[in-house]
């Protein structure tokens, strides 16, 4: 209780995460061939109560051993690691009586049913067996899970899993949320349940989400402040806005035409040369006002007529990674 | 877990958060023994046939060679043989379950709820051993009358079977979680499944020197020798006791083995 005396001040709430120059190590091989590879090397980031905040990252970038030190399962060699002011890197137990976890695993609980799974998730979580019991129904009926709440884990498809592990990580309140990839193979009716039940916790309770996250479109929808990881460190960590303001300030134009492009209008003949083309879709990235001027020539005349959809859109955050020199683009899209 | 008073403490020097309170031994217990019992219901069922099966198949065997009657050759195949069930299950289907669970990331799960780890290991060992109880029984009867042994000292099974339970189950979590990969630890419960068959079901009187000195160190072999004494006409409850005592301090000290081999399996 005494490692954070003195660090923060009476009134000021310790932030939700507070990590400092984290360093973990793990060996590949045996023997003198052994290599020795850093996972994280020195990373420090600070998540603020109520944020929805997330790590994103190739695959091999860091992020699951990062969550692993953070949620007491993997010492670091180095480096603190502080929950809702609790040093974790001391007390590890501590963890799991502050946040609750969502991994990417489910072999624990296959072969209990959806409800089951739930229930027995929120007492080993310490609620009674009355309360479990209430809590995991309120949560079922809240991620829409009733009509499946009989069915083991093991016969569900791979969404309706995740989701089953998701409302297990909820059963139980608690301030943390860290949820590691929650939406792999969800349909879109089960990631919109994921997220407006994260939203309800936040609005409700004021929990903080850390998200663990290689998906680019949700990174950019869901999260507050996103923390970008390659090869084990903090390459930015800023708003979605604020890391694809810094790639300049071009936008991307989509065009899909219905069949051929009207190459006999000058503005498309003029294109023709410099967007990337795949199939009937060009590409072309661009100022705003040459974009302007693009969509205002392609939406009148002829072009128009032989035109089948188009998009404008700001830089994506995968743009935004590649320009941090991010070296894997391994990212989903 | 000293920790439940914390949040008055805490306020005083820092504005660091309550601990939510920690599962407590026994409810945690109690939810993980009932969610193994569901479990092993949707996927085990089939597995306890075959154990069933099996020993049943080897008291038909060794029909063929152990004349029926009040032996000491007869009385610890039919032992042998019900106590093999619960080997079977306890052993070498949990050394797979937790060599499973630990080489999936499973135990992630557990170790990142506030749950006591003798929790999670005692409620899974009392299912599985508890699993076994129907194909024990079945076994001993079945037994007991294709060697004309008497059927009135069942009862005793219900003290064999967990103590053995406890003892066998242990071993069988411990291998599980201390295996460096998942094959290994299902090679270890396949050994000690054969170890207890081996020296439990065959008759003494044939076994070499070494293979007894083997014998009297698997723990499955007390409940054995026990659960054989009561088929006695008159049978020595004081060595039953004692041979009942002997399963439950190598019960304990296996279970603790299996708790610590647990700990060691979650903090990498």
């Amino acid at each position: 209780m005494e490692e954070t005396a003195g660090r923060a001040p009476q009134d000021t709430p310790a932030p939700c995460v507070a990590v400092r120059d984290l360093v973990r190590t793990y060996r590949t091989g045996r023997g003198p061939a052994a290599t020795a590879i850093r996972a994280n090397d020195g990373i420090s980031l600070t998540v603020r109560r109520g944020e929805i905040f997330g790590l994103l990252g190739p695959n091999g970038a860091g992020k699951s051993t990062l969550v692993r030190q953070l949620t007491g399962l993997l010492r670091p060699d180095s480096g603190t690691v502080e929950l809702l002011g609790h040093d974790i890197v001391r007390h590890p137990e501590r963890a799991a009586r502050l946040l609750g976890y969502l991994g990417q695993e489910s072999t624990a609980l296959d072969e209990l049913t959806v409800a089951l799974a739930a229930e027995t998730t929120g007492r080993l979580r310490g609620l009674s067996r009355a309360a479990a019991r209430g809590a995991a129904a309120d949560v079922l009926t809240e991620l829409g899970l009733e009509p499946i709440a009989g069915r083991p884990l093991a016969k569900l498809s791979g969404g309706q899993r995740r989701l089953a592990c998701f409302a297990a990580a909820l059963v139980g309140e608690r301030p943390l949320l860290v949820l590691d990839e929650p939406t792999t193979g969800m349909d879109p009716v089960a990631r919109r349940a994921v997220w407006s039940a994260v939203d309800r916790r936040r609005a409700e309770h004021g929990t903080t989400v850390l998200l663990v996250t290689h998906n680019v479109i949700e990174a950019e929808t869901v999260l507050d402040r996103v923390a970008v990881i390659d090869e084990g460190r903090v390459i930015a960590c800023d708003t979605p806005g604020g890391l694809k303001a810094l790639v300049d300030g071009d936008v991307r134009l989509d065009l899909v035409w219905r069949d051929e492009a009207p190459i006999g209008v000058p503005a498309v003949a003029e294109l023709a040369g410099r967007a990337e083309r795949t199939g009937r879709r060009w590409t072309v990235r661009t100022t705003p006002e040459q974009a302007r001027e693009l969509v205002a020539a392609v939406t009148t005349g002829p072009a128009f007529a032989a035109l089948d959809d188009f998009t404008l859109a700001t830089p994506s955050l995968e743009d935004a990674y590649l320009k941090l020199g991010g070296r894997h683009g391994g990212l989903a899209k | 877990m000293t920790l439940l008073s914390v949040p008055p403490q805490t306020r005083r020097s820092t504005a660091a958060a309550p601990l939510a309170p920690a599962a407590r031994l026994l409810p945690a217990l109690a939810a993980v023994y009932r969610a193994q019992l569901t479990r092993a219901k949707v996927a085990r069922i089939p597995l306890l046939f075959v154990a069933t099966f099996q020993s049943v198949g080897i008291l038909v065997m060794m029909r063929g060679v152990v004349d029926a009657g009040q032996t000491s050759a007869a009385r610890s195949v039919v032992a042998g043989s019900s106590v093999l069930v619960v080997a079977f299950v306890a052993l070498n289907l949990l050394a797979q379950y937790f060599g499973k669970l630990r080489a999936t990331g499973g135990l992630d799960h557990y170790a990142t709820l506030p749950v006591p780890a003798a929790s999670v290991v005692l409620g899974a060992a009392a299912a599985y051993a508890s699993f076994t109880l129907p194909g024990t029984l079945v076994t001993a009867g079945i037994g007991a009358v294709m060697f004309g042994l008497p059927l009135g000292q069942l009862w005793v099974l219900l003290a064999v079977v967990p103590l053995a339970g406890a003892a066998l189950s242990g071993l069988g979590a411990a291998c599980g979680l201390l295996a460096p990969r998942q094959e290994i630890a299902t090679m270890l419960g396949q050994l000690g499944m054969s170890a207890a068959l081996l020296l439990g079901v065959l008759p003494v009187d044939h076994l070499p020197q070494p293979v007894l000195w083997l014998r009297d160190l698997l723990p499955s072999t007390y409940g054995v020798e026990a659960f054989a004494r009561t088929f006695a006409p008159d049978p020595d409850w004081g060595m039953v006791l004692a041979d009942l005592g002997v399963c439950a301090g190598v019960g304990v000290v296996s279970l603790a083995l299996a708790t610590w081999a647990y700990r060691r399996a979650v903090a990498r």
